[in-house]
């Protein structure tokens, strides 16, 4: 992975300094509230319903356990002894101290780590495919371009005050891992005729309030452009992106108000400044950009012998057997696979775990996957790189830290967001409707014969829990001081991605388990052999669920 | 009323006077005006020696590229310090269109955006509500950036 040199850690050491004494002026009242709120957010500080919360940046989800083991001891030193894995594949602390925050931000730049614009307006962490540098089906490993995005992005003095937030994703592979399609910015790596790499750039995909599928810029962008291209885009986002509504502020606003067409010539335009200036990228750069993310030394394997092997102690063992079909995924080497360490036990809140549970990955990573961790948008750990012959032991291991759930992307593998349990924006709660549904659902025979779902919740329209793009979404809303929660149907974050339609009336809160039973009854009865939730739905639309489910 | 202000780097003592949005007309002396009065007076200031323009946030440097050559300030207001857009007309006026003269931040920035803004091409700041001498330390925020810019062309990358 990445490492700093003297130029990154001076930079992120400088914004320690830069944000203490921000902080030191605000306690002395010599900035108001309203001018420490973007400085604060800028770093990752909201203010919360019961607390301050601080989210920590983790650059496209990757960190090594040296680094884990730093958000370990910070959350048993400032926090209350757990953390919680964001579907923005960051890491948030829910108890920090306002006054302990220059400590803490201090404690990560020791491990290269940092809370730059985790919030505010500006650019916020780019994301990719959590098994990037690892997957089969890789076209190219998405690493170190996000990495070039990262350090082009990071203090942009021109795109920090930008209309409202901006996100970019990373794809780089044949299955969207990185929901490039619901990013204000969603960047697919492509090769072209020649065999040169380039960026199919799409714009203006986001959840939200007003969720919308990003829609295509350019087909092939030359890969040295890919900064000074970026840059156009927010060059003409900053300057005519709204900020009379917050509510329109997003590039999706601008690009459907526009037209594509006319939002296309205007970034050309802006490029035609910009194109073969100094910031094209140089072959130097890209090589540099690669050194860091090298294949590991992976051992020769003999991979027919392993996977015999590995069959042989699946058949003797359900529930190993279980977790090896659900929990790891195909691996570019031969003997490998990548193993995804469930955060979704029943009963815990979705992406939450404990400083146990973090030190105790961080050994695991290790002994198992070369030192290093993935975090997921779906709110999992990973573990790259695995051997197949240490699989059984690594699954021990796990089902005794509860991180061994086998679910992975299964009905209980739920995206929710930490919604009105902490959020100060959520209409409702979340934590526990996923939870009821767990328990609800816990035969692990039914939850694999329905196939792969993506149940996922959001206590408020911000959508944090990604529920437009859940097969099945729950959405929290208020009705009158009550909290209620509208289920949408048929959204999809792959490469065929779409919108969720929402079913009809709101649901209370003790109802939702069985409304789910009931679209999963419908599924049932009405799949062909073949077909997932989502190709049924597909195929029989909204109606029969919404007859199945409001039926008196 | 002569006001200090900080520009390349130091408080200074300004005699440039910010002519209102809603002015009908133009003082004597040193007068920095608002796009609408400029264009319905473009004579009579080209008689004079030193003048300048504001431009709100909402008035991109576009309408006033061709007539650059006459400023010898163009202020850019920040209505808040979270409307960014003046960030990128720095930039526009120093790297699309060359100007070479004072670009001066006015209205409701602060103190923390200062480097950010000296990147992006502004040289001269009326700051208010703000130490101006405390300020200047936040000139000096960073040691170096990730970035090409107006104040540093090339992108480190080219040069770590």
């Amino acid at each position: 992975m990445y490492i700093y040199d003297e130029y990154d850690q001076r930079l992120i050491d400088e914004r320690v300094a830069q944000y203490r004494g921000q902080t030191e002026r605000y306690l002395a009242g010599q900035i108001t509230d309203e001018q420490f709120l973007p400085l604060r957010l800028q770093n990752g500080l909201y203010i919360q319903r019961l607390a301050p919360m601080l989210r920590i940046a983790i650059p496209y989800g990757t960190l090594n356990s040296t680094q884990m083991r730093k958000l370990a001891d910070i959350s048993r030193n400032y926090d209350k002894g757990y953390a919680h894995f964001s579907t923005r594949q960051n890491v948030q602390l829910n108890w920090p101290q306002l006054e302990e925050v220059p400590d803490i931000l201090e404690e990560l730049a020791s491990v290269q780590m940092h809370a730059i614009q985790t919030s505010g307006n500006c650019i916020r962490n780019t994301t990719t495919d959590q098994y990037a540098g690892a997957a089969a089906d890789e076209l190219e490993d998405p690493r170190p371009y996000c990495e070039i995005i990262r350090q082009w992005s990071t203090f942009h003095p021109e795109f920090a005050f930008l209309p409202r937030k901006f996100k970019i994703a990373v794809c780089a592979s044949a299955s969207d891992r990185a929901a490039i399609h619901v990013h204000d910015i969603g960047v697919e790596i492509v090769h072209n005729d020649q065999g040169e790499t380039g960026f199919r750039v799409l714009v203006g995909g986001g959840l939200g309030r007003t969720p919308v599928i990003g829609v295509e810029i350019i087909d092939f962008l030359p890969k040295q452009h890919l900064i000074t291209y970026l840059e156009a885009i927010l060059r003409v986002y900053n300057q005519l992106g709204r900020r009379d509504n917050k509510y329109k502020a997003r590039i999706k606003i601008l690009v459907k108000a526009l037209g594509i067409d006319a939002f296309r010539e205007k970034v050309e335009l802006e490029w035609q400044a910009l194109k073969d200036g100094p910031s094209t990228l140089t072959d130097a750069e890209f090589e540099r950009a690669k050194s860091f993310f090298r294949s590991p030394e992976y051992l020769v394997i003999d991979d027919t012998e392993a996977e015999t092997r590995l069959q042989a102690q699946a058949a003797d063992n359900a529930a190993f057997a279980n977790w090896l079909t659900r929990n790891t995924s195909t691996h570019q080497a031969p003997g490998y696979v990548s193993v995804t360490l469930s955060l979704k036990a029943t009963g815990y809140a979705p992406g939450d775990v404990t400083d146990v549970q973090m030190a105790a990955v961080a050994d695991l990573a290790d002994e198992f996957s070369f030192g290093e961790i993935r975090v997921s948008h779906q709110q999992n750990l990973i573990l790259a790189h695995v051997r197949k012959d240490q699989l059984f032991e690594l699954w021990q291991r796990a089902t005794a830290l509860n991180l061994a759930t086998a679910n992975i992307n299964y009905l209980t593998d739920i995206i929710c967001c930490p919604g009105g349990d902490y959020c100060a924006l959520a209409n409702a709660k979340s934590i526990p409707i996923a939870e009821a549904i767990q328990r609800k659902f816990d035969d692990l025979d039914y939850i694999y014969d329905l196939g792969e779902i993506d149940l996922n919740i959001s206590g408020c329209m911000n959508a944090c829990g990604h529920h437009h793009v859940g097969h099945i979404g729950i959405l929290g809303v208020d009705k009158k001081g009550q909290e209620f929660y509208q289920i949408c149907l048929g959204g999809s974050q792959d490469k065929d991605a779409s919108i969720a339609k929402i079913l009809g009336p709101s649901f209370s809160q003790e109802d939702v388990p069985d409304v789910i039973g009931k679209i999963l009854d419908t599924y049932v009865d009405n799949r062909t052999e073949e077909e997932s939730f989502l190709d049924t739905y597909r195929r029989i639309g909204l109606d029969p669920f919404k007859e199945k489910v409001y039926a008196k | 009323m002569p006001n200090n202000i900080i520009k390349d780097g130091a408080v200074v003592v300004d005699n440039w006077q910010l002519v209102s949005a809603d002015a009908t007309d133009i003082p004597e002396g040193k007068v920095i005006v608002p796009v609408a009065l400029w264009s319905e007076n473009k004579d009579s200031l080209s008689n004079r020696e030193d003048f300048g323009i504001w431009l709100n946030s909402d008035e991109s440097p576009e309408l006033i590229k061709d007539e650059l050559d006459q400023f010898k300030v163009i202020a850019i207001n920040f209505p808040a310090f979270a409307d960014g857009r003046g960030f990128s007309y720095g930039r526009s006026l120093r790297d699309v269109y060359r100007y070479h003269g004072e670009i001066r931040a006015i209205g409701g920035f602060m103190r923390d955006q200062l480097f950010f803004l000296k990147r992006c091409g502004f040289n001269a700041f009326a700051l208010e509500n703000s130490d101006l001498e405390n300020a200047l330390d936040s000139f000096k925020d960073f040691t170096d950036s990730y970035q090409a810019s107006i104040d540093q062309p090339e992108p480190l990358f080219k040069r770590r």
